[in-house]
């Protein structure tokens, strides 16, 4: 029963990191219906800033530096290129983040080479225990803070002027910008806002028990795209869903491995997907995507 | 010197010629329409004025728009919300996800002015549709159509234009409904707003409006005062759906010597 609920309190700390860069991910999307794949790279970029800084301007402050060169090289992705093909299929789009992707992935492992970076946190591998569970510190910390930016990005979303233009522009960006939305400013303030998201991940996917930031970070980042999809690409409370749901699949075929042999090994890495197909099969447009709601 | 002047504006998508040399005049304060079937040209003459062609990849390929004296041809589709020129959608187009209370904010986010202005005109927009002050937390989507076209107006008014433009707003509503929407027009102009009215229905539009043009295949064709134009037989017969005794009789005659026909022809 306690191996259960680590677990579970594993899963759902794990989830709501996976739950941060699915938002990053699905906030582009409805800003620009443009599904970006570099989200890793922009993720490892503020995870390589943080790491890099942390040893000399000490660790908060190279987690805000972290978090604003993120915001940063998300915003110049979109000035620099993403502006360039306004107008193009959105489709044509997706693959110009690839090519993104391969550019600023490819930097930054050269940079970090064979290294594993540490980011200097203050939790270390200290532990919490509460009666018979125990959990690590920064399972701990990273639920707390994932929860505290997601509520905080949803209530802006939902309240202020910022909000209301990014949520007019999901839906119809023509009659937005006739009602004077600046298009490039929201797109713009996609990315940068999908960018910090990132690098606040960053931290909490190379923070203990995983050694520290190496060049498989990315990978590690990759498993918000199913999130993002199973939640329904264009909600954000399906990236909260879809975030929540792969930790706790993943972290429960990780500690059950033992009893699940004959799936061989590393079942955990695959679970996420599996449970994926298994919700498209039955709702192709994710938990929470929109099936179109009208009356005409 | 009328409030919006349109000179010579030639407009293009891709090889496809939409507007030619369109003048147009709409005086400060008054309803000016603009009449025309399906292709004529009117969407994509509010597409220019709103600076909106590039979403459907147009091109401007000639021609000036000025506004109260001020050029709005170099300016974005932001510009001219700033500029106090806003276009009400055709098809009404309304954030449909969104709640009525969020439509009419978004509609505010071009406008100039801190939170009194907006709750001012909140306050001009419920008093003129008290239905949108009823359903206020409702999802968009969820209205009717009438009160998604009110919505509409509604939306395009919280950004205080000077001159409102509407693109078929009685499109595809009951008539009943539709002359209700006419009459709320006439209101909003006589709080000082100009409006151009572009309308296939054109009797609703003429009896609105002082000033009309008739827009053909990109050209404007006639022009005049509405009142003379909806008296016009041009008009009458092409727009208005008026037969005149004279072409029914035609009509009858052809039919006459014709009686083999009758079949194909009725």
């Amino acid at each position: 029963m306690t191996t259960f609920v680590e677990l579970l309190l594993g899963g759902l700390s794990m989830g709501s990191v996976y739950a941060l860069i699915a938002l990053g991910f699905v906030v582009i999307f409805k800003a620009t219906e443009v599904v970006n794949f570099a989200h890793a790279s922009l993720l490892l970029a503020g995870g390589y800033v943080t790491a890099v800084l942390h040893d000399d301007i000490g660790f908060w402050p190279a987690l805000g530096v972290g978090i604003a060169g993120a915001a940063v090289v998300g915003s110049a992705v979109e000035y620099t290129v993403m502006r360039r093909y306004r107008g193009a299929d959105h489709s044509v789009l997706a693959i110009v983040t690839i090519g993104v992707d391969i550019l600023l992935t490819t930097e930054l492992t050269r940079r970090i080479g064979t290294d594993v970076l540490a980011l200097g946190d203050p939790w270390g591998d200290k532990l919490l225990t509460v009666g018979d569970i125990t959990i690590a510190q920064t399972r701990v910390a990273a639920f707390v803070a994932a929860a505290l930016l997601i509520t905080v990005f949803l209530l802006a979303f939902r309240y202020t002027t910022w909000g209301v233009s990014m949520r007019a522009a999901a839906e119809n960006p023509q009659t937005a910008a006739l009602m004077g939305v600046r298009l490039g400013r929201v797109s713009l303030s996609a990315w940068a806002v999908a960018g910090s998201l990132a690098a606040v991940a960053a931290l909490f996917l190379t923070v203990f028990p995983t050694p520290g930031l190496e060049r498989a970070t990315s990978l590690a980042a990759l498993k918000a795209f199913p999130a993002a999809i199973l939640g329904g690409l264009d909600s954000t409370t399906g990236a909260l869903a879809g975030g929540l749901i792969v930790g706790v699949t993943e972290s429960f075929a990780t500690g059950y491995q033992s009893d699940l042999t004959f799936l061989g090994r590393g079942f955990g890495d695959l679970a996420p997907y599996l449970v994926m197909v298994a919700v498209l099969l039955i709702r192709p447009a994710g938990l929470f995507g929109t099936k179109e709601l009208a009356r005409v | 010197m009328a409030a919006l002047e349109v000179r010579a504006l030639s407009v293009g998508y891709g090889p496809v010629r939409a507007l030619h040399e369109v003048s147009l005049d709409v005086p400060p304060g008054g309803i000016t329409a603009v009449l025309g079937g399906n292709g004529a040209g009117k969407s994509t003459l509010l597409r220019a004025i709103s600076r909106t062609l590039g979403f459907h990849r147009g091109t401007a390929g000639g021609g000036t728009v000025h506004f109260d004296g001020r050029p709005l041809d170099g300016l974005g589709a932001a510009g001219v919300v700033a500029a106090g020129v806003v276009q009400v959608p055709e098809g009404r187009q309304v954030f449909a996800r969104m709640t009525v209370a969020d439509n009419l904010r978004a509609g505010a986010l071009g406008a100039r002015g801190g939170r009194k202005r907006y709750a001012a005109s909140l306050a001009e927009v419920h008093e003129l549709f008290p239905v949108l002050a009823d359903r206020a937390g409702q999802r968009a989507g969820l209205l009717s159509g009438g009160e998604q076209q009110m919505l509409a107006l509604a939306r395009g008014l919280m950004a205080r234009p000077r001159l409102l433009l509407l693109d078929e707003p009685s499109l595809g509503l009951a008539p009943l409904v539709a002359a209700r929407i006419g009459e709320t027009i006439r209101r909003i102009n006589d709080t000082g707003t100009s409006v151009l009215l572009v309308e296939q229905n054109a009797s609703m539009a003429l009896r609105l409006a002082s000033r009309a043009y008739v827009l053909e295949v990109g050209e404007v064709t006639l022009e005049g005062d509405a009142a003379e134009l909806a008296a016009s037989d041009e008009v009458r017969r092409r727009y208005l759906g008026v037969v005149d005794e004279t072409a029914a009789e035609d009509a009858d005659r052809a039919q006459e010597s014709a009686p083999v026909l009758r079949r194909w022809t009725a």
